[in-house]
């Protein structure tokens, strides 16, 4: 380990530093005053930050992981491979940091084992529980060659290998139910919601966003680890990705304006209100824009263009999870929610803690692999890509 | 529920004396003081409409399909057989979506507290369960508050509307909204000014998620038979390509 190089202080790493340092402070401000005294939360606002980003964002942004599974093992292209671990590595952190988030915003976050033996299957609360629960013991297990082939386990190896495929059917089913779940949470309360927002199909939008976002953070995450680890970027594989992003951006703006028609909202895009204004900044910077920069070839298979529009998909679904959880709720002028700034830095605490680890994790372990991790399972597998080749050429 | 009590609030017949008020606070053991919003330490309040010339309580309204009852993810809520929706702290983990759920935003938290509980009106559930009355009905002498059984309450409304038709607003608030509840009121000013939800649908709230819920078994059913099935029809394509390499490349070596 060399010393002074991990001690000298460069401005992300001192960013870093004090978003932690601040955030465990809120945290134990947190639980040695209560809620009340550390939040800007009251009856009227039982929800803020913690559950429209923590909560919301985090779950959404790690959608990446069901997805790409998805296509390497269940629609069996193979070539995404590479960007698998990444991918699942992603997820799994962000599901970790959600529990963390619950943590902090559960009033009594000591009992959260109730949710293990008191159940009450007509919540969606208790669907979007027990899918996390089951999903990110899920994801730990996808990942979990990872660390098996770091130390050579042999055997667990196996059996996970032979157990992936329920595996990853599992996670697609409990991802697709929690990711809409999270939605569904508010199907409950019509009349306390905007109708730019409120819809009987919030689930579903709820899990084509996710699907845009997941597909961005891919693209997203892979850019900064290509920089971070001085490793090259799957060029290739990220312009695919990007074309499958551009027809769910697409279908999620005509999905999404036809809901607003049937409903008759569509006027309320056009008030001079504040949600209006915020409704316009979700979809023209999550939708428009991106969509629009995806049409052109050269952005799609240029490294910068793809990295920029996807920051600019994952901005418009932060814009539309808080726009949800938070903005939909306001009442305007009667009551307004701004977080506080306990309630930030634990936000922004966790979200560098998410950095951190997969920094320490990708730097530690093989999860960019040059060649494909089941070379014990599949001896063959090189050597029939291979002959595939010979037989495409003769033919 | 043939048990199920109710109470009938009479705007018409409220004065703003806040005894309603004052009894179920002594009764509850919370502190007397005059506050116009629910909150973690006053389960009913009385406001006063149009500068102090109505007044209109609000409380918990105690639905017959309550959102909170299908909203607790640990089920702290309950709809008990007096009519009254009660609350157990020993369940609760504090996620705050009963708060987010009930569409008359009822359920107020104990913020200040290091292990929070929500906070309601119970109905008096010890008292009424003994055969009792609420604390708050046996206060109202002008009787803008009565107590009885919940067909007996309605009927009671309608004879009032009928009786008196120029005095009363045409309509049982609580009869039908959310499915029907056991806080009815009556009133001789427009709902809309008491400040009572009026988007609140005639039907029970928990169907707008059970909806969706109940379709999630057999949906979940169908859909991993298709996921394991793109996984074998995909994986056959390539074993198959894989077998007719091989076997080109056996024909080669011969």
């Amino acid at each position: 380990m060399n010393f002074p190089r991990i001690l000298k202080l460069t401005f992300w790493k001192s960013v870093a530093i004090v978003f932690i340092l601040l955030g465990a402070i809120a945290a134990i401000e947190r639980y040695s005053m209560g809620l009340g005294a550390t939040t800007h939360l009251v009856d009227t606002f039982p929800w803020g930050i913690w559950i429209g980003f923590d909560i919301l964002v985090g779950v959404g942004l790690a959608a990446g992981g069901f997805a790409i599974a998805a296509t390497v093992y269940l629609f069996n292209i193979e070539r995404f491979k590479p960007i698998l671990r990444p991918t699942v590595l992603t997820a799994f952190l962000g599901y970790v940091l959600v529990i963390a988030g619950l943590m902090v915003d559960l009033g009594r976050p000591w009992t959260i084992w109730h949710a293990f033996i008191m159940w009450n299957p007509h919540s969606v609360m208790f669907e979007v529980a027990w899918c996390v629960i089951l999903y990110t013991a899920v994801l730990a297990l996808e990942f979990s060659p990872v660390v098996f082939e770091r130390f050579n386990l042999q055997r667990p190896l196996k059996i996970i290998h032979a157990i992936t495929i329920p595996l990853v059917v599992l996670g697609v089913l409990l991802s697709t139910l929690h990711q809409s779940s999270l939605g569904s949470l508010f199907l409950i309360i019509p009349g306390r919601m905007h109708p730019l927002w409120y819809s009987s199909i919030i689930p579903f939008l709820f899990f084509i966003s996710c699907v845009a976002a997941g597909l961005a953070m891919i693209i997203f995450e892979s850019f900064l680890s290509s920089r971070a680890f001085k490793r090259e970027i799957e060029l290739p594989l990220l312009t695919e990705l990007s074309r499958v992003l551009a027809v769910v951006l697409a279908l999620l703006f005509t999905v999404r304006i036809q809901d607003l028609m049937s409903r008759d909202a569509l006027q309320y895009v056009f008030q001079p209100t504040y949600q209006s204004a915020l409704f316009l900044g979700e979809i023209i910077i999550g939708i428009v824009v991106p969509f629009s920069l995806l049409l052109f070839k050269k952005i799609r298979s240029s490294q910068k263009g793809l990295f920029y529009t996807s920051t600019f998909v994952i901005l418009g679904f932060v814009a539309n999870r808080m726009n949800t959880a938070i903005t939909s709720m306001e009442h305007w002028p009667q009551r307004m929610y701004v977080p506080s700034w306990q309630e930030l830095f634990v936000t922004l605490a966790l979200g560098t803690v998410g950095f951190i680890a997969f920094y320490l994790i990708a730097k530690n372990f093989p999860v960019f692999v040059s060649h494909h991790e089941d070379a014990p399972a599949h001896p063959a597998e090189h050597e029939w890509i291979k002959d595939l080749e010979l037989v495409s050429k003769l033919n | 529920m043939t048990n199920s009590k109710a109470l009938l609030i009479d705007v018409s017949k409220c004065v703003g004396c806040r005894e309603c008020a004052r009894a179920c606070a002594e009764a509850n053991n919370l502190p007397q003081e005059d506050a116009t919003e629910l909150s973690a330490t006053h389960y009913t309040v009385v406001q006063g409409i149009n500068d102090d010339q109505s007044f209109v309580r609000r409380l918990c309204m105690h639905c017959n399909e309550p959102t909170c009852v299908s909203a607790c993810l640990v089920g702290a809520f309950t709809k008990t057989e007096t009519g009254a929706v009660l609350y157990d702290e020993s369940k609760c983990i504090g996620c705050r979506y009963c708060m987010q759920a009930c569409p008359f935003e009822v359920p107020r938290y104990e913020w200040s507290s290091l292990s929070p509980k929500v906070q309601k009106c119970k109905m008096c559930y010890e008292r009424v369960a003994a055969g009792g009355k609420t604390a708050c009905s046996e206060a109202c002498v002008f009787g803008a508050t009565t107590f009885g059984d919940r067909d007996e309450m309605i009927k009671e409304a309608r004879k009032r509307i009928d009786e008196s038709p120029t005095t009363y607003i045409n309509h049982i608030y609580g009869l039908t909204e959310a499915g029907g509840t056991s806080v009815l009121y009556i009133s001789n000013i427009p709902f809309e000014k008491l400040g009572l939800p009026m988007n609140i649908p005639n039907e029970p709230i928990p169907q707008l998620s059970w909806r969706v819920l109940s379709q999630i078994p057999k949906y979940s059913v169908a859909a991993s038979v298709v996921l394991f099935g793109i996984h074998w029809i995909t994986a056959r394509r390539t074993e198959v390509a894989r077998f007719e390499a091989e076997q080109k490349k056996l024909v080669e070596r011969n």
